[in-house]
């Protein structure tokens, strides 16, 4: 009788559960099934056998992976890159947002936002030909005219490692600065304006009140994105690394990371078991900082928390 | 009075420093632009510049009479770009509408299987290795559709939480008082009701396709079957892509602006997003600040 009742009450939601389906499938397909496949990571993979019957391996590929100084390169790489971008980012974002909040015309304030995400949305190839045009050697606007108005020699940029980590660090903020910037903003908004007058009357100038009131308010959202970024720590934008570099084999060694690594790695013959070592090692380590930095996250504050 | 001086002071620097800021943002698109219309002979001599000595729309002209290459391209990228976005949508809030439902059984599983692909990714080589072996899909159209980007948990939440927070539902109880069926609440009343998020993920969404050069690099080799990005991605190692398509390759590459042309087409990639901004601006970042409140 009772089962009854609950089939009678499980009934009603079965449209709900079929408009899941196509939805789930996708899910099963795109994301799950390659979850399953990092055994292939302990694997000899041959077409012939594919992703599950391909003989095991043990760790031949890790040994594989690290029997050369590229798993050290890579790693740092994408570490030290991610660190510089956060640092960079986070602070020219907040910089902005402040500057942007006091704009007193309403049609300058939203000129600069406007101007300041327009780069977000552009594609990292198209990125790439505007870098490309600035360092080209043959016809690069820094061989043909800054430097030569410098008396300098012109450099051969794709061929030499010196710049390229400024360069990237310069394009990524360039590109990404807009989005921490909306949010600094709108954080900014939220401070209730009662704190100003009263500083205002306490006589604290502009750079007092930035200091004191400001940055302090910023501070959980700031903590916030922050863990986020963290948590991404071990993850690179692999446009970033591979078409503003032009996927230039002499700049590799500031160039390659793990991301980057793993594509040219499984697109060489041979490769596919470094590669997937890689991989694996990114999908590992990173699902432990992503659980890790959300954890903290909710210990500081949990509406800010994503799970 | 001194200290209006002082605000008034501060105001000139603030608008001083965050125009700078502005150039810095736009002088790169504007190089480019004017990269792709200075005369080809300047280029050579002395290279991109703000200030080139003689324009020629040459670039433009090969792009409108010759190459049919880069208006294929385009066609396949507005065609994935529509496709994909619409397929999108409709994947997401047919996925995001029964789990906005409190009552439904299983409703709390059914979000962490959702949530967990946001958590952990099985990574490019296992995803690649299935797409091409199983599926087949490298050389075919669905390369620029399926893999990554037709539905993703994050949007699905997004949407979820749209429903949960602006649909009452008494809406759905006097529906179904009515005899309505949940397919026909989906359709008349949460979608219609659910326009601005739809609007504001639809948004994105349509970005990262027009945007995405990494589906072509992985699975499309045919250059019939070339997107605007993919075709910009190959020239960068050989201009020839652009002539991959025509039947006398090696003769007409001669009469190709080489230094200009790459340049245009970046230029025509990027025309679109352009022309939209200045009317979609607010909802760019409405769509920033959506996603950033409730990730």
């Amino acid at each position: 009788m009772k089962q009854k009742h609950t089939w009678n009450r499980l009934r009603q939601f079965i449209p709900l559960y079929l408009m899941i389906i196509p939805g789930a499938v996708y899910l099963i397909i795109n994301n799950y099934i390659p979850m399953t496949g990092i055994v292939v990571a302990f694997k000899q993979f041959n077409v012939q056998d594919g992703l599950y019957m391909s003989p095991w391996n043990g760790l031949d590929n890790f040994q594989y992976l690290f029997a050369t100084n590229d798993a050290f390169i890579i790693i740092r790489n994408t570490l030290l890159y991610n660190i510089a971008f956060i640092l960079v980012n986070n602070i020219v974002g907040i910089a902005l947002a402040v500057m942007i909040s006091d704009v007193n015309r309403k049609a300058l304030k939203k000129l600069y936002q406007s101007a300041i995400l327009l780069p977000f949305l552009i594609s990292i190839v198209v990125v790439s030909y505007i870098v490309f045009a600035l360092f080209s050697h043959a016809n690069g606007m820094m061989n043909n005219s800054a430097l030569p108005f410098f008396g300098k020699e012109p450099l051969q940029w794709y061929n030499d490692t010196t710049w390229w980590p400024l360069i990237l660090i310069v394009t990524n903020c360039w590109k990404g600065v807009g989005y921490g910037t909306l949010i600094f903003i709108a954080g900014i908004a939220g401070i209730d304006k009662t704190y100003y007058e009263a500083a205002e009357l306490d006589g604290a100038g502009k750079w007092k009140q930035i200091v004191n009131i400001t940055l302090p308010c910023l501070v959980p959202s700031l903590i916030t994105l922050l863990l986020m970024n963290i948590g991404r720590i071990f993850y690179s934008d692999f446009g970033l690394f591979y078409q503003v570099p032009q996927d230039s084999g002499s700049l590799y060694a500031v160039t390659n990371t793990i991301d980057t690594y793993v594509y040219r790695a499984l697109m060489v013959a041979g490769g596919i078991g470094r590669s997937s070592a890689a991989g694996i090692l990114q999908s590992f380590v990173g699902f432990a900082l992503v659980l890790l930095s959300n954890l903290a996250v909710r210990n500081i504050n949990r509406e800010n928390a994503i799970f | 009075m001194v200290e209006s001086g002082k605000m008034k002071v501060y105001q000139l620097v603030v608008n001083f420093l965050l125009l700078l800021v502005t150039l810095c943002m736009v002088l790169p698109l504007v190089l480019l632009f004017l990269s792709s219309i200075t005369d080809e002979k300047v280029l050579v001599a002395n290279g991109y510049s703000f200030i080139p000595e003689k324009f020629s729309l040459a670039a433009y002209e090969y792009i409108i009479q010759q190459a049919s290459t880069i208006w294929r391209a385009y066609g396949i990228t507005i065609f994935v770009t529509l496709a994909g976005t619409a397929g999108s949508l409709f994947l997401a809030s047919l996925t995001a509408f029964p789990i906005s439902i409190p009552e439904l059984p299983g409703r709390n599983v059914i979000s962490f299987f959702v949530f967990f692909t946001m958590l952990f990714s099985g990574g490019l080589v296992p995803s690649y290795i299935m797409w091409t072996t199983i599926f087949g899909i490298r050389n075919t159209i669905y390369a620029y559709l399926l893999p990554n980007f037709l539905l993703s948990a994050f949007n699905i939440i997004l949407i979820r939480t749209f429903f949960q927070t602006n649909i009452p539902g008494e809406i759905y109880d006097a529906a179904k008082i009515d005899g309505a069926s949940y397919m026909k609440i989906y359709w008349k009343i949460v979608l219609p009701l659910g326009k601005p998020i739809l609007a504001a993920v639809g948004l994105f969404t349509a970005l990262t396709y027009w945007n995405d050069w990494t589906n072509g690099l992985y699975y499309i080799s045919d250059p019939k079957l070339l997107s605007i990005q993919t075709l910009l991605n190959r020239m960068v190692q050989d201009i020839k892509a652009l002539t991959a398509n025509s039947a006398a390759s090696s003769g007409t590459l001669l009469h190709i602006p080489q230094v200009s042309i790459r340049m245009a087409i970046a230029f025509v990639a990027i025309l679109p997003i352009l022309m939209i901004y200045p009317f979609l601006q607010k909802y760019f970042a409405s769509g920033i600040m959506l996603g950033a409140v409730k990730g």
